[in-house]
């Protein structure tokens, strides 16, 4: 993001406003579109950026007078892709854009990976931004909605990112009000029993996930909130205060570190805690791991950079000593380890002066 | 804080409760929709909702509008029958009752009934409409709901007169949140005594959280009458262990805090040990005591094997995350294995907190 300084007139950001449902169909991108409307009736210069129809009439019938800033198409393995044409966009420069599904992935080809990274530029150039987003794309709940949902979304968005909104809306029905929706879509009516099992599990994932997206609206809120008040508030008599913790993520090749890494993010941003992340290799070549490791370890550390999460390296001969000596030095107050870190028992003995938490694998909850 | 009937009922109350819920199937249904503000749109919502009923041709009428409605609204509720309010302002359930339709709107959950009316209060007219088979959609202000209106106070100043009990709203079939950030309120308060933007940002995060809890609510009702053992509820449940030398103040406080944060529940249990020394009887009941003041929902277990009782408590429970203070030998030293070791082995699925002992214990 440039920093250079132009008047602050000519250079306010745009505003952030993201439309958080639960699932496909609850109606984000109705609702996005009936705000566009709304402000097109008050004289406001607001396009459409990116629309994705999903051939549903209602939601098509919303765009009905809204400019749409064409879409550019690009060729990728002989196949064509329409993504949004932000360059289009930038020079068209509206006061308010629509870009429906902030998650959203760019075909290669694109100067962003991600459309959230095209938002920003939008944001970056002074053009307020109306974006779609559902709750499973945030990266810090995703183990959870793994846990209930058994499905491991892969197209996530960082919570920082998220964050940047000046604006969160919960678009809100009931799971049985959307499963009336998509059954009235359904042209074959399945095998009754399979329904039955369909629904069984259907609801209550659905159920799982709006609580998810009711809490995480509530805390983003509440965050938005807290954020004016400059000074510290001082802690309330007798209670542990926010500024005490500080946070420490003990990272290895072992898959669940990605898992650590996102619960230690979400720990971290609910306690107000500042968090760390640390690998320790025997020395500065990590000798002590295979290549296939190494390789592991360099992706959660760039995990970690990713969610804005400060690394560190550290070498030393005895793993559960190095760590122990880092934390010491660097005034931790609590180490989150995964439960498959190596000598964790060790661990806990030696580190008696600050407090440990091994980090439960999400998935496993009832076996 | 989330309320206290969240826990896993036992299997006597499941019975009991499965009992009730094949007398439900001639009860009628019950849709909530949940404001945090005045002017936030619910009613409109409600009656939209009416509306789309009515198109899918169902039977439906009102059995409550509010005479000041906005002009949005005028239009929708032209499109139904309105059963009149009696002479006193309380909706009229006898002719309701015997026009029998398929969906009632009621507005204003939260009215009461003149003097000598059928109930005192309107959701108990609602409770007879259920009974007696109707559907019921109605609108509900969160300052209204009994249980959440001291928390409302704290945040405003000021308390609705007027209330209905939260079991109510968590017998509702279905509670849907009509959510719109503050900004977008329609016309934003001018009236004298309007809340402030901070107030009203308040007050829609403890709407968003009161539907929460009644999701989390009726999902676990729904996983205990299925058998389905698993959690998928998403708050946060922490279990605090106490013993009788446990440095306990350090654990309670940053389970307050963390509960706090979380919007989550916090637990301390007790296994009970045999012939405590009167100096560790009195460690524990302030240890105890100070649990119930920091707002802990205190539970004495008994067992031969503690660190095996924590766990089915834990599991029973939902806990998301178990904390406890670091192995003092003299403590544990009946058990052959370290206990803290054991915990973490046994606690697959939960994470495990471990505190240090303060220098002065």
């Amino acid at each position: 993001m440039s920093e250079s300084s132009p008047t602050p007139a000519q250079h306010k950001r745009g505003r952030l406003k993201i439309f958080l449902g639960y699932a496909a169909g609850v109606g984000k991108t109705y609702q996005t579109l009936e705000e566009a409307q709304r402000l097109k009736r008050e004289g406001v210069d607001v396009v459409i950026g990116y629309f994705e129809p999903h051939g549903r009439k209602d939601t098509i019938a919303k765009t009905e007078g809204l400019e749409t800033v064409p879409r550019r198409v690009l060729e990728h393995r002989g196949s064509r892709f329409e993504e949004m044409d932000t360059q289009a966009i930038l020079r068209r420069h509206p006061a308010v854009c629509v870009v429906d599904e902030f998650a959203h992935t760019n075909v290669p080809g694109v100067e962003h990976a991600k459309r959230w990274e095209d938002v920003m530029d939008l944001l970056e150039a002074g053009i307020d931004v109306l974006t779609s987003l559902n709750i499973q794309h945030i990266e810090s709940l995703n183990d959870q909605v793994w846990n209930f949902t058994t499905v491991r979304v892969r197209e996530t968005i960082p919570d920082w990112v998220v964050k940047q909104a000046d604006e969160i809306v919960m678009v809100d029905v009931t799971p049985r009000a959307l499963l009336n929706r998509l059954e009235r879509g359904v042209v074959y009516a399945p095998d009754k029993a399979q329904r039955a099992l369909e629904n069984f599990f259907t609801e209550s994932n659905l159920t799982a996930l709006r609580e998810l997206a009711l809490r995480h609206t509530a805390h983003q809120i509440e965050e938005r909130l807290e954020e004016p008040v400059r000074e510290p508030k001082p802690a309330p008599k007798g209670r542990a205060s926010a500024a005490a913790e500080r946070i420490l993520l003990w990272l290895t090749p072992d898959p669940a570190s990605a898992m650590l890494i996102r619960r230690g993010h979400r720990v971290a941003d609910y306690l107000h805690a500042p968090v760390l992340a640390v690998a320790i290799g025997k020395d500065e070549k990590f000798s002590d791991l295979s290549a296939k490791d190494r390789t592991a370890l360099d992706r959660h550390l760039n995990f970690a950079r990713n969610l804005h999460i400060e690394v560190a390296v550290v070498h030393g001969a005895d793993p559960a000593k190095t760590l122990a000596e880092f934390a010491r030095q660097r005034g931790i107050t609590q180490i989150l380890v995964s439960r498959n870190s190596p000598e964790i028992n060790k661990m806990v003995r030696l580190v008696q002066d600050m407090q440990i938490t091994i980090v439960a694998g999400r998935r496993e909850m009832s076996s | 804080m989330a309320s206290r009937e969240f826990c896993r009922p036992d299997p006597e109350e499941l019975l009991r409760k499965i009992e009730a819920e094949e007398a439900h199937a001639k009860r009628g249904r019950l849709k909530i929709f949940l404001g945090y503000a005045p002017r936030v749109g619910k009613s409109f919502r409600m009656f939209d909702e009416g509306r789309r009923r009515a198109e899918r041709g169902q039977d439906v009428v009102i059995g409550a509008v509010q005479v000041k409605g906005s002009d949005e609204i005028a239009p929708l509720i032209r499109k139904f029958e309105v059963i009149p309010l009696t002479g006193g302002g309380a909706i009229n359930v006898e002719a309701i009752l015997e026009r029998a339709p398929q969906a009632c709107l009621i507005d204003e959950l939260a009215s009461d009934n003149p003097p000598g009316s059928r109930h005192p209060h309107r959701w108990q007219d609602v409770e007879e409409l259920l009974a007696r088979g109707i559907n019921v959609i109605t609108a509900i202000n969160l300052q209204y709901i009994a249980e959440k209106q001291d928390e409302i106070e704290k945040l405003t100043g000021r308390r609705a007169a007027r209330s209905v009990p939260e079991s109510f709203i968590r017998s509702a079939e279905e509670i849907e949140v009509v959510d719109v950030p503050p900004e977008d309120l329609q016309n934003p308060g001018l009236r004298e005594g309007a809340l402030t933007a901070r107030q009203l940002s308040g007050l829609r995060e403890l709407a968003l959280l009161a539907a929460a809890e009644v999701v989390e609510y009726q999902l676990q009702r729904y996983m205990d009458a299925n058998g389905i053992q698993q959690s998928w509820g998403t708050q946060e449940r922490i279990l605090v262990c106490m013993t009788p030398r446990s440095e306990a103040r350090a654990m309670l406080q940053a389970g307050q805090y963390a509960a706090e944060r979380f919007h989550g529940h916090l637990m301390a249990a007790y296994v009970k040990q045999r012939e405590l020394t009167r100096e560790a009887q009195e460690t524990l009941d302030e240890n105890l005591a100070m649990a119930r003041k920091l707002g802990a929902e205190v539970h004495i277990l008994e067992g031969t094997d503690p660190i095996g009782e924590i766990i089915r408590f834990a599991r029973e429970q939902r806990v998301t995350q178990i904390y406890i203070g670091h192995t003092q030998r003299t403590t544990w030293r009946f058990w052959a294995v370290n206990p803290v070791d054991r915990l973490i082995e046994a606690a697959e699925g939960i994470d495990v907190r471990i505190f240090p002992h303060s220098r002065a214990a």
